[in-house]
Protein backbone atom coordinates (compact mmCIF):
# COMPACT_ATOMS: atom_id res chain seq x y z
CA UNK A 1 0.00 0.00 0.00
CA UNK A 2 1.42 3.56 -1.19
CA UNK A 3 1.59 5.99 1.61
CA UNK A 4 -0.48 8.17 -0.06
CA UNK A 5 -3.59 6.20 0.54
CA UNK A 6 -2.93 4.57 3.66
CA UNK A 7 -4.84 5.48 6.28
CA UNK A 8 -3.47 4.46 9.88
CA UNK A 9 -5.44 2.56 12.90
CA UNK A 10 -3.88 3.83 15.92
CA UNK A 11 -4.83 3.13 19.39
CA UNK A 12 -4.48 5.56 22.06
CA UNK A 13 -4.93 4.31 25.78
CA UNK A 14 -5.41 7.71 27.72
CA UNK A 15 -5.40 7.92 31.58
CA UNK A 16 -8.87 9.43 32.59
CA UNK A 17 -6.95 12.00 34.84
CA UNK A 18 -5.32 14.02 32.75
CA UNK A 19 -4.43 12.90 29.37
CA UNK A 20 -8.10 12.19 28.82
CA UNK A 21 -9.51 14.97 29.77
CA UNK A 22 -6.74 16.89 27.71
CA UNK A 23 -8.35 14.82 24.80
CA UNK A 24 -11.77 16.31 25.78
CA UNK A 25 -10.64 19.55 25.76
CA UNK A 26 -9.79 19.22 22.27
CA UNK A 27 -12.79 18.30 21.28
CA UNK A 28 -15.05 20.74 23.29
CA UNK A 29 -12.86 23.40 22.02
CA UNK A 30 -13.75 21.95 18.31
CA UNK A 31 -9.83 21.50 17.60
CA UNK A 32 -9.20 19.56 14.83
CA UNK A 33 -7.12 16.96 14.57
CA UNK A 34 -6.69 13.50 11.99
CA UNK A 35 -9.43 11.03 13.33
CA UNK A 36 -7.13 8.50 12.95
CA UNK A 37 -6.96 7.54 16.53
CA UNK A 38 -9.24 5.69 18.69
CA UNK A 39 -9.21 6.64 22.08
CA UNK A 40 -9.44 3.67 25.21
CA UNK A 41 -10.03 5.37 28.47
CA UNK A 42 -7.30 3.55 31.55
CA UNK A 43 -7.71 4.88 35.19
CA UNK A 44 -3.63 5.31 34.81
CA UNK A 45 -1.19 5.11 32.10
CA UNK A 46 0.64 2.73 34.49
CA UNK A 47 -2.54 0.07 33.63
CA UNK A 48 -1.45 -0.20 30.42
CA UNK A 49 -0.28 -4.32 30.46
CA UNK A 50 2.47 -4.53 27.69
CA UNK A 51 -0.41 -7.67 26.21
CA UNK A 52 -2.88 -4.83 26.05
CA UNK A 53 -0.31 -3.19 23.60
CA UNK A 54 1.07 -6.77 21.70
CA UNK A 55 -2.89 -7.25 21.51
CA UNK A 56 -4.02 -3.76 19.85
CA UNK A 57 -0.93 -4.48 17.12
CA UNK A 58 -2.14 -8.58 16.67
CA UNK A 59 -5.44 -6.91 15.89
CA UNK A 60 -4.77 -4.48 13.25
CA UNK A 61 -2.83 -1.41 15.10
CA UNK A 62 -0.54 0.60 13.33
CA UNK A 63 0.50 3.38 15.97
CA UNK A 64 0.03 2.90 20.15
CA UNK A 65 -0.04 5.95 22.13
CA UNK A 66 -0.16 5.55 25.21
CA UNK A 67 -0.49 9.09 27.55
CA UNK A 68 -0.30 10.01 30.88
CA UNK A 69 -0.21 12.68 33.78
CA UNK A 70 3.21 14.78 33.02
CA UNK A 71 6.14 12.98 35.55
CA UNK A 72 4.92 14.18 39.56
CA UNK A 73 1.19 14.60 38.89
CA UNK A 74 0.57 11.47 38.46
CA UNK A 75 -3.28 10.24 40.38
CA UNK A 76 -1.54 7.48 41.73
CA UNK A 77 1.84 9.26 42.35
CA UNK A 78 3.89 6.27 40.68
CA UNK A 79 1.97 4.62 37.58
CA UNK A 80 3.17 7.48 35.11
CA UNK A 81 6.81 6.22 36.05
CA UNK A 82 5.56 2.41 35.88
CA UNK A 83 4.37 3.28 32.63
CA UNK A 84 7.65 4.79 31.27
CA UNK A 85 10.03 2.27 32.20
CA UNK A 86 8.00 -0.24 30.30
CA UNK A 87 7.40 1.98 27.13
CA UNK A 88 11.39 1.69 27.00
CA UNK A 89 11.84 -2.01 27.56
CA UNK A 90 9.12 -3.21 25.28
CA UNK A 91 9.79 -0.48 22.80
CA UNK A 92 13.46 -2.01 22.49
CA UNK A 93 11.72 -5.93 22.57
CA UNK A 94 9.05 -4.99 20.12
CA UNK A 95 12.01 -4.37 17.62
CA UNK A 96 13.33 -7.51 18.27
CA UNK A 97 9.70 -8.47 16.26
CA UNK A 98 10.33 -6.17 13.54
CA UNK A 99 8.04 -3.61 14.98
CA UNK A 100 9.81 -0.06 14.56
CA UNK A 101 10.01 1.93 17.85
CA UNK A 102 8.13 4.83 16.65
CA UNK A 103 4.85 2.78 16.03
CA UNK A 104 4.79 2.52 20.48
CA UNK A 105 4.76 6.41 21.58
CA UNK A 106 4.36 7.51 25.24
CA UNK A 107 3.28 11.21 25.59
CA UNK A 108 2.59 13.11 28.94
CA UNK A 109 -0.56 15.00 28.47
CA UNK A 110 -2.30 17.13 30.79
CA UNK A 111 -5.99 18.35 31.30
CA UNK A 112 -5.50 21.50 30.69
CA UNK A 113 -3.12 20.20 26.76
CA UNK A 114 -6.10 20.07 24.59
CA UNK A 115 -3.35 21.55 22.03
CA UNK A 116 -0.98 19.61 22.95
CA UNK A 117 -3.46 16.51 22.22
CA UNK A 118 -3.95 17.80 18.84
CA UNK A 119 -0.30 17.97 18.36
CA UNK A 120 0.25 14.66 19.16
CA UNK A 121 -2.36 12.88 17.49
CA UNK A 122 -1.44 15.05 13.73
CA UNK A 123 2.20 14.32 14.50
CA UNK A 124 2.10 10.51 15.02
CA UNK A 125 -0.29 9.94 12.12
CA UNK A 126 1.71 11.28 9.92
CA UNK A 127 4.91 9.73 11.48
CA UNK A 128 2.91 6.21 10.98
CA UNK A 129 1.95 7.14 7.45
CA UNK A 130 5.33 7.43 6.50
CA UNK A 131 6.45 3.88 8.18
CA UNK A 132 3.59 2.29 6.46
CA UNK A 133 1.13 -0.37 7.31
CA UNK A 134 2.20 -2.72 9.90
CA UNK A 135 0.47 -6.07 8.20
CA UNK A 136 0.96 -8.50 11.73
CA UNK A 137 -0.49 -11.89 10.52
CA UNK A 138 -3.65 -12.83 11.90
CA UNK A 139 -2.66 -16.63 13.00
CA UNK A 140 -4.21 -19.17 10.69
CA UNK A 141 -1.67 -21.81 9.88
CA UNK A 142 -1.24 -21.78 6.22
CA UNK A 143 -0.66 -17.82 6.86
CA UNK A 144 2.75 -18.42 8.51
CA UNK A 145 3.66 -21.43 6.75
CA UNK A 146 5.65 -19.49 3.87
CA UNK A 147 6.63 -16.10 3.44
CA UNK B 1 -5.49 -60.38 27.00
CA UNK B 2 -3.10 -57.60 26.15
CA UNK B 3 -5.71 -56.47 23.39
CA UNK B 4 -8.03 -54.79 26.12
CA UNK B 5 -5.40 -52.80 27.16
CA UNK B 6 -5.61 -49.25 26.13
CA UNK B 7 -3.54 -48.50 23.59
CA UNK B 8 -0.98 -45.41 23.76
CA UNK B 9 1.37 -43.72 21.41
CA UNK B 10 4.46 -41.66 21.88
CA UNK B 11 5.72 -39.28 18.82
CA UNK B 12 8.12 -36.43 18.48
CA UNK B 13 8.25 -33.64 16.13
CA UNK B 14 10.72 -30.95 16.27
CA UNK B 15 11.92 -31.12 19.56
CA UNK B 16 15.43 -32.32 21.19
CA UNK B 17 14.57 -36.07 22.38
CA UNK B 18 14.72 -34.69 25.89
CA UNK B 19 10.65 -35.51 26.46
CA UNK B 20 12.10 -39.09 25.40
CA UNK B 21 14.23 -39.15 27.80
CA UNK B 22 11.33 -38.18 30.23
CA UNK B 23 9.36 -41.13 29.40
CA UNK B 24 12.57 -43.34 30.12
CA UNK B 25 13.76 -41.75 33.46
CA UNK B 26 10.09 -42.80 34.80
CA UNK B 27 12.56 -46.06 35.58
CA UNK B 28 10.49 -48.60 37.18
CA UNK B 29 7.25 -46.78 36.79
CA UNK B 30 7.59 -47.60 32.97
CA UNK B 31 6.92 -50.90 33.65
CA UNK B 32 3.32 -49.79 35.47
CA UNK B 33 2.35 -47.63 32.44
CA UNK B 34 3.31 -51.07 30.37
CA UNK B 35 1.61 -53.30 32.68
CA UNK B 36 -1.92 -50.98 31.99
CA UNK B 37 -1.47 -50.07 28.48
CA UNK B 38 -0.19 -51.58 25.22
CA UNK B 39 2.20 -49.11 23.31
CA UNK B 40 1.13 -49.25 19.72
CA UNK B 41 3.50 -46.61 18.38
CA UNK B 42 6.99 -45.29 19.43
CA UNK B 43 9.35 -44.50 16.99
CA UNK B 44 12.08 -43.65 19.23
CA UNK B 45 12.22 -47.03 21.01
CA UNK B 46 9.85 -49.25 19.11
CA UNK B 47 9.46 -50.58 15.30
CA UNK B 48 6.21 -49.78 14.15
CA UNK B 49 6.12 -48.18 10.67
CA UNK B 50 3.57 -45.11 9.91
CA UNK B 51 1.73 -47.94 7.69
CA UNK B 52 1.02 -49.53 10.88
CA UNK B 53 -0.75 -46.61 12.63
CA UNK B 54 -2.59 -45.93 9.24
CA UNK B 55 -4.15 -49.24 9.25
CA UNK B 56 -5.31 -49.11 12.73
CA UNK B 57 -9.15 -48.20 12.86
CA UNK B 58 -9.88 -44.38 13.60
CA UNK B 59 -10.02 -42.99 17.01
CA UNK B 60 -8.59 -46.44 18.31
CA UNK B 61 -5.54 -44.97 20.15
CA UNK B 62 -6.61 -44.01 23.75
CA UNK B 63 -4.39 -41.55 24.20
CA UNK B 64 -1.10 -40.11 21.92
CA UNK B 65 1.43 -38.16 23.79
CA UNK B 66 2.81 -35.89 21.44
CA UNK B 67 6.32 -33.97 22.17
CA UNK B 68 7.93 -31.33 19.66
CA UNK B 69 6.94 -28.38 17.96
CA UNK B 70 5.57 -28.79 14.35
CA UNK B 71 8.14 -26.93 11.95
CA UNK B 72 8.21 -29.30 8.60
CA UNK B 73 5.34 -30.89 6.35
CA UNK B 74 6.08 -34.21 7.85
CA UNK B 75 5.46 -33.21 11.49
CA UNK B 76 2.20 -31.93 9.92
CA UNK B 77 1.37 -34.93 8.28
CA UNK B 78 2.18 -37.30 11.33
CA UNK B 79 0.29 -35.56 13.82
CA UNK B 80 -3.09 -35.42 11.57
CA UNK B 81 -2.77 -38.88 11.06
CA UNK B 82 -2.39 -39.78 14.82
CA UNK B 83 -5.37 -36.81 15.67
CA UNK B 84 -7.37 -38.88 13.59
CA UNK B 85 -6.33 -42.11 15.12
CA UNK B 86 -6.72 -40.92 19.05
CA UNK B 87 -8.96 -40.94 21.42
CA UNK B 88 -6.98 -37.95 23.51
CA UNK B 89 -4.09 -35.79 22.26
CA UNK B 90 -1.62 -34.84 24.92
CA UNK B 91 0.59 -32.13 23.74
CA UNK B 92 3.61 -33.38 25.78
CA UNK B 93 6.60 -30.77 26.89
CA UNK B 94 7.51 -27.07 26.16
CA UNK B 95 8.06 -27.58 22.52
CA UNK B 96 4.54 -29.02 21.73
CA UNK B 97 2.95 -27.21 24.54
CA UNK B 98 4.73 -23.65 23.68
CA UNK B 99 6.91 -23.75 21.28
CA UNK B 100 9.77 -24.48 23.03
CA UNK B 101 13.47 -23.90 22.24
CA UNK B 102 12.72 -24.31 18.72
CA UNK B 103 10.18 -22.33 18.77
CA UNK B 104 13.08 -19.38 18.63
CA UNK B 105 13.55 -20.12 14.84
CA UNK B 106 10.32 -17.83 14.64
CA UNK B 107 13.14 -14.46 14.98
CA UNK B 108 14.15 -16.13 11.82
CA UNK B 109 12.67 -17.84 8.18
CA UNK B 110 13.84 -20.69 6.25
CA UNK B 111 16.14 -18.51 4.09
CA UNK B 112 17.79 -17.36 7.18
CA UNK B 113 18.24 -20.37 8.44
CA UNK B 114 19.29 -22.60 5.69
CA UNK B 115 21.70 -19.46 4.95
CA UNK B 116 23.40 -19.96 8.75
CA UNK B 117 23.35 -23.49 8.81
CA UNK B 118 24.13 -24.79 5.18
CA UNK B 119 26.30 -21.70 4.14
CA UNK B 120 27.96 -19.08 6.88
CA UNK B 121 28.08 -21.08 10.33
CA UNK B 122 31.60 -21.28 11.07
CA UNK B 123 31.59 -24.91 11.03
CA UNK B 124 30.28 -24.89 7.66
CA UNK B 125 32.37 -26.54 5.11
CA UNK B 126 30.31 -26.62 1.85
CA UNK B 127 31.94 -25.64 -1.12
CA UNK B 128 29.17 -26.45 -3.72
CA UNK B 129 26.82 -24.74 -1.64
CA UNK B 130 24.09 -27.65 -1.05
CA UNK B 131 21.11 -27.02 0.21
CA UNK B 132 18.49 -29.86 1.35
CA UNK B 133 15.77 -29.80 -1.80
CA UNK B 134 12.70 -31.48 -1.36
CA UNK B 135 12.82 -33.34 -4.50
CA UNK B 136 15.48 -35.23 -5.95
CA UNK B 137 15.59 -37.70 -8.78
CA UNK B 138 18.05 -40.45 -9.23
CA UNK B 139 19.96 -41.67 -12.37
CA UNK B 140 17.57 -44.87 -12.04
CA UNK B 141 14.70 -42.26 -12.20
CA UNK B 142 13.49 -43.05 -8.63
CA UNK B 143 12.53 -40.02 -6.92
CA UNK B 144 13.20 -38.78 -3.66
CA UNK B 145 11.73 -36.39 -1.64
CA UNK B 146 12.32 -34.23 1.64
CA UNK B 147 9.55 -33.02 3.84
CA UNK B 148 9.05 -29.39 3.69
CA UNK B 149 10.43 -27.02 6.18
CA UNK B 150 8.31 -23.84 6.71
CA UNK B 151 9.14 -20.37 7.40
CA UNK B 152 7.10 -20.34 11.04
CA UNK B 153 7.78 -23.53 14.13
CA UNK B 154 4.16 -24.09 15.33
CA UNK B 155 2.53 -25.62 18.91
CA UNK B 156 1.09 -28.25 18.57
CA UNK B 157 -2.48 -26.91 19.01
CA UNK B 158 -2.28 -24.16 16.16
CA UNK B 159 -2.04 -27.44 13.73
CA UNK B 160 -4.50 -30.06 15.28
CA UNK B 161 -7.16 -30.43 18.25
CA UNK B 162 -5.09 -30.93 21.32
CA UNK B 163 -7.15 -32.34 24.59
CA UNK B 164 -4.40 -31.79 27.62
CA UNK B 165 -1.33 -30.36 28.02
CA UNK B 166 1.53 -32.05 30.12
CA UNK B 167 4.31 -28.67 30.29
CA UNK B 168 7.75 -28.47 31.38
CA UNK B 169 11.19 -28.80 29.34
CA UNK B 170 10.94 -31.83 29.77
CA UNK B 171 8.13 -32.79 31.98
CA UNK B 172 9.10 -33.96 35.44
CA UNK B 173 7.63 -37.57 36.32
CA UNK B 174 5.37 -36.94 38.97
CA UNK B 175 3.36 -34.67 36.52
CA UNK B 176 3.56 -37.35 33.52
CA UNK B 177 2.85 -40.08 36.51
CA UNK B 178 -0.37 -38.03 37.49
CA UNK B 179 -1.76 -37.81 34.33
CA UNK B 180 -1.09 -41.23 33.09
CA UNK B 181 -3.00 -42.30 36.17
CA UNK B 182 -5.94 -39.61 35.69
CA UNK B 183 -6.29 -41.10 31.87
CA UNK B 184 -6.26 -44.76 33.41
CA UNK B 185 -9.05 -43.83 35.59
CA UNK B 186 -11.03 -41.36 33.55
CA UNK B 187 -10.24 -38.74 36.07
CA UNK B 188 -9.22 -35.92 33.83
CA UNK B 189 -10.53 -32.18 34.18
CA UNK B 190 -11.87 -30.35 31.58
CA UNK B 191 -10.19 -30.08 28.34
CA UNK B 192 -7.70 -28.24 27.23
CA UNK B 193 -6.60 -27.92 30.98
CA UNK B 194 -2.43 -27.59 31.29
CA UNK B 195 -2.15 -30.42 33.96
CA UNK B 196 -0.32 -28.73 36.48
CA UNK B 197 -1.23 -26.60 39.35
CA UNK B 198 -2.52 -23.02 38.28
CA UNK B 199 -0.42 -20.89 40.23
CA UNK B 200 2.82 -19.00 39.90
CA UNK B 201 6.09 -20.52 40.61
CA UNK B 202 7.13 -17.98 43.04
CA UNK B 203 4.43 -19.26 45.17
CA UNK B 204 5.76 -22.79 45.67
CA UNK B 205 9.42 -21.02 45.71
CA UNK B 206 11.62 -21.32 49.09
CA UNK B 207 13.22 -17.85 48.27
CA UNK B 208 9.71 -16.02 48.19
CA UNK B 209 10.25 -15.28 51.81
CA UNK B 210 13.39 -13.67 51.03
CA UNK B 211 12.03 -11.29 48.77
CA UNK B 212 11.90 -7.70 49.70
CA UNK B 213 8.44 -6.08 49.84
CA UNK B 214 9.40 -3.84 47.52
CA UNK B 215 12.42 -4.95 44.88
CA UNK B 216 14.17 -2.32 43.08
CA UNK B 217 16.85 -3.35 40.50
CA UNK B 218 19.41 -0.81 39.24
CA UNK B 219 21.11 -3.31 36.83
CA UNK B 220 20.11 -6.78 35.63
CA UNK B 221 22.86 -9.18 35.90
CA UNK B 222 23.66 -12.39 33.58
CA UNK B 223 23.95 -15.57 35.50
CA UNK B 224 27.67 -15.81 34.41
CA UNK B 225 28.45 -12.47 35.64
CA UNK B 226 27.93 -12.84 39.25
CA UNK B 227 28.64 -15.39 41.94
CA UNK B 228 24.85 -15.87 42.56
CA UNK B 229 23.49 -16.51 46.24
CA UNK B 230 21.96 -19.67 46.64
CA UNK B 231 19.22 -18.72 49.25
CA UNK B 232 17.90 -14.97 47.69
CA UNK B 233 15.40 -14.66 45.41
CA UNK B 234 17.06 -13.91 42.32
CA UNK B 235 14.97 -10.84 40.88
CA UNK B 236 16.55 -9.45 44.61
CA UNK B 237 20.06 -10.14 43.06
CA UNK B 238 19.23 -8.72 39.41
CA UNK B 239 18.99 -11.75 37.75
CA UNK B 240 16.07 -12.44 35.82
CA UNK B 241 13.95 -14.78 36.88
CA UNK B 242 10.81 -16.10 35.35
CA UNK B 243 9.10 -17.27 38.19
CA UNK B 244 6.56 -14.28 38.55
CA UNK B 245 4.91 -15.16 35.09
CA UNK B 246 5.28 -19.37 35.24
CA UNK B 247 3.10 -21.72 36.22
CA UNK B 248 4.30 -24.10 39.14
CA UNK B 249 4.72 -27.37 39.34
CA UNK B 250 8.18 -28.63 38.38
CA UNK B 251 9.00 -28.78 42.07
CA UNK B 252 10.95 -26.04 41.35
CA UNK B 253 14.04 -27.73 40.11
CA UNK B 254 16.49 -24.62 38.56
CA UNK B 255 15.49 -22.57 41.55
CA UNK B 256 17.10 -25.71 43.51
CA UNK B 257 20.01 -26.09 41.43
CA UNK B 258 21.00 -22.43 42.00
CA UNK B 259 19.77 -21.14 38.61
CA UNK B 260 16.42 -18.68 37.85
CA UNK B 261 13.53 -20.12 36.43
CA UNK B 262 13.52 -20.06 32.38
CA UNK B 263 10.33 -20.00 32.09
CA UNK B 264 9.57 -23.79 30.42
CA UNK B 265 5.97 -24.74 31.80
CA UNK B 266 4.79 -21.73 30.31
CA UNK B 267 2.28 -18.90 32.21
CA UNK B 268 -0.85 -19.78 34.30
CA UNK B 269 -4.26 -19.40 33.00
CA UNK B 270 -4.76 -15.99 33.57
CA UNK B 271 -2.07 -14.87 31.46
CA UNK B 272 -2.55 -14.55 27.38
CA UNK B 273 1.69 -13.86 26.62
CA UNK B 274 3.71 -14.60 29.45
CA UNK B 275 6.61 -13.03 27.80
CA UNK B 276 4.34 -9.64 27.81
CA UNK B 277 3.28 -10.12 31.18
CA UNK B 278 6.63 -10.69 32.40
CA UNK B 279 7.98 -7.47 31.04
CA UNK B 280 4.95 -5.68 32.34
CA UNK B 281 6.14 -6.88 35.65
CA UNK B 282 9.51 -6.69 35.25
CA UNK B 283 9.69 -3.27 34.02
CA UNK B 284 8.03 -2.03 36.82
CA UNK B 285 11.44 -3.02 39.30
CA UNK B 286 13.51 -1.06 37.19
CA UNK B 287 14.67 1.65 40.33
CA UNK B 288 14.87 5.19 38.51
CA UNK B 289 12.48 7.54 37.21
CA UNK B 290 15.05 9.23 34.84
CA UNK B 291 14.02 8.70 31.44
CA UNK B 292 18.11 8.22 31.00
CA UNK B 293 18.92 6.39 34.04
CA UNK B 294 15.91 4.13 32.70
CA UNK B 295 17.46 3.55 29.33
CA UNK B 296 20.80 2.58 31.04
CA UNK B 297 18.88 -0.21 32.68
CA UNK B 298 17.33 -1.72 29.52
CA UNK B 299 20.16 -1.21 28.01
CA UNK B 300 21.65 -3.93 30.78
CA UNK B 301 19.29 -6.60 29.14
CA UNK B 302 20.65 -7.89 26.84
CA UNK B 303 17.95 -9.79 24.53
CA UNK B 304 14.43 -9.10 26.05
CA UNK B 305 12.84 -11.24 23.54
CA UNK B 306 14.76 -14.01 23.69
CA UNK B 307 14.81 -14.16 27.28
CA UNK B 308 11.20 -13.32 27.99
CA UNK B 309 9.89 -15.68 25.19
CA UNK B 310 12.41 -18.44 25.52
CA UNK B 311 9.92 -20.90 25.68
CA UNK B 312 6.64 -19.39 24.33
CA UNK B 313 7.65 -17.17 21.30
CA UNK B 314 5.07 -19.35 18.82
CA UNK B 315 2.11 -19.59 21.68
CA UNK B 316 2.63 -15.80 22.13
CA UNK B 317 0.05 -13.09 20.56
CA UNK B 318 2.43 -11.76 17.82
CA UNK B 319 3.96 -15.58 17.70
CA UNK B 320 6.41 -14.35 14.80
CA UNK B 321 8.89 -11.26 14.13
CA UNK B 322 7.13 -9.83 11.34
CA UNK B 323 8.39 -11.92 7.79
CA UNK B 324 9.67 -8.98 5.72
CA UNK B 325 11.84 -7.57 8.21
CA UNK B 326 13.72 -10.76 8.84
CA UNK B 327 16.85 -10.42 6.85
S1 LIG C 1 11.37 -14.66 41.29
FE1 LIG C 1 12.36 -16.68 41.11
S2 LIG C 1 13.70 -16.84 42.93
FE2 LIG C 1 12.26 -15.16 43.32
S3 LIG C 1 10.57 -16.14 44.42
FE3 LIG C 1 10.00 -16.17 42.23
S4 LIG C 1 10.69 -18.17 41.47
FE4 LIG C 1 11.74 -17.79 43.47
S1 LIG D 1 12.27 -23.54 37.36
FE1 LIG D 1 11.30 -22.66 35.52
S2 LIG D 1 12.64 -23.24 33.80
FE2 LIG D 1 13.16 -24.57 35.56
S3 LIG D 1 11.89 -26.42 35.27
FE3 LIG D 1 10.75 -25.01 36.61
S4 LIG D 1 9.41 -23.85 35.19
FE4 LIG D 1 11.02 -24.81 33.96
S1 LIG E 1 -3.38 8.90 36.56
FE1 LIG E 1 -2.59 9.85 34.79
S2 LIG E 1 -0.77 8.70 34.57
FE2 LIG E 1 -1.49 7.88 36.41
Amino acid sequence: MSSENFDPTLIGFLCTWCSYTGADLAGTARMTYSPNIRIIRVMCSGRVDPQFVIKAFKEGADGILISGCHPGDCHYKEGNYKALRRHRLLRKMLEQFGIEKERLRLEWVSAAEGAKFQNVCDEFTEQIKELGPLNIMKGDINEYREA
Amino acid sequence: MSTEKPKVAFYWCASCGGCEEAVIDLAEDILKVTAAVDIVFWPVAMDFKKTDVEAMEDGSIAVSFINGAVRNSEQEEMVNLLRRKSGLVVAFGSCSHLGGIPGLANFWNRKTIFNSSYHTSPSTDNPEGTIPQEKHIMEDGKELTLPRFYDTVYTLDQVIDVDYYLPGCAPPKHLIMTAITAILEGKLPSKGAVLSPNKSLCDDCGRNDSKPEKLAIKAVKRPWEVEMDNEKCFLAQGIICMGPATRSGCEERCILGNMPCRGCFGPTDQVYDQGAKFLGAFASLLDSDDEEEIEKIVNTIVDPAGTFYRFSLPSSILRRKRMETVK
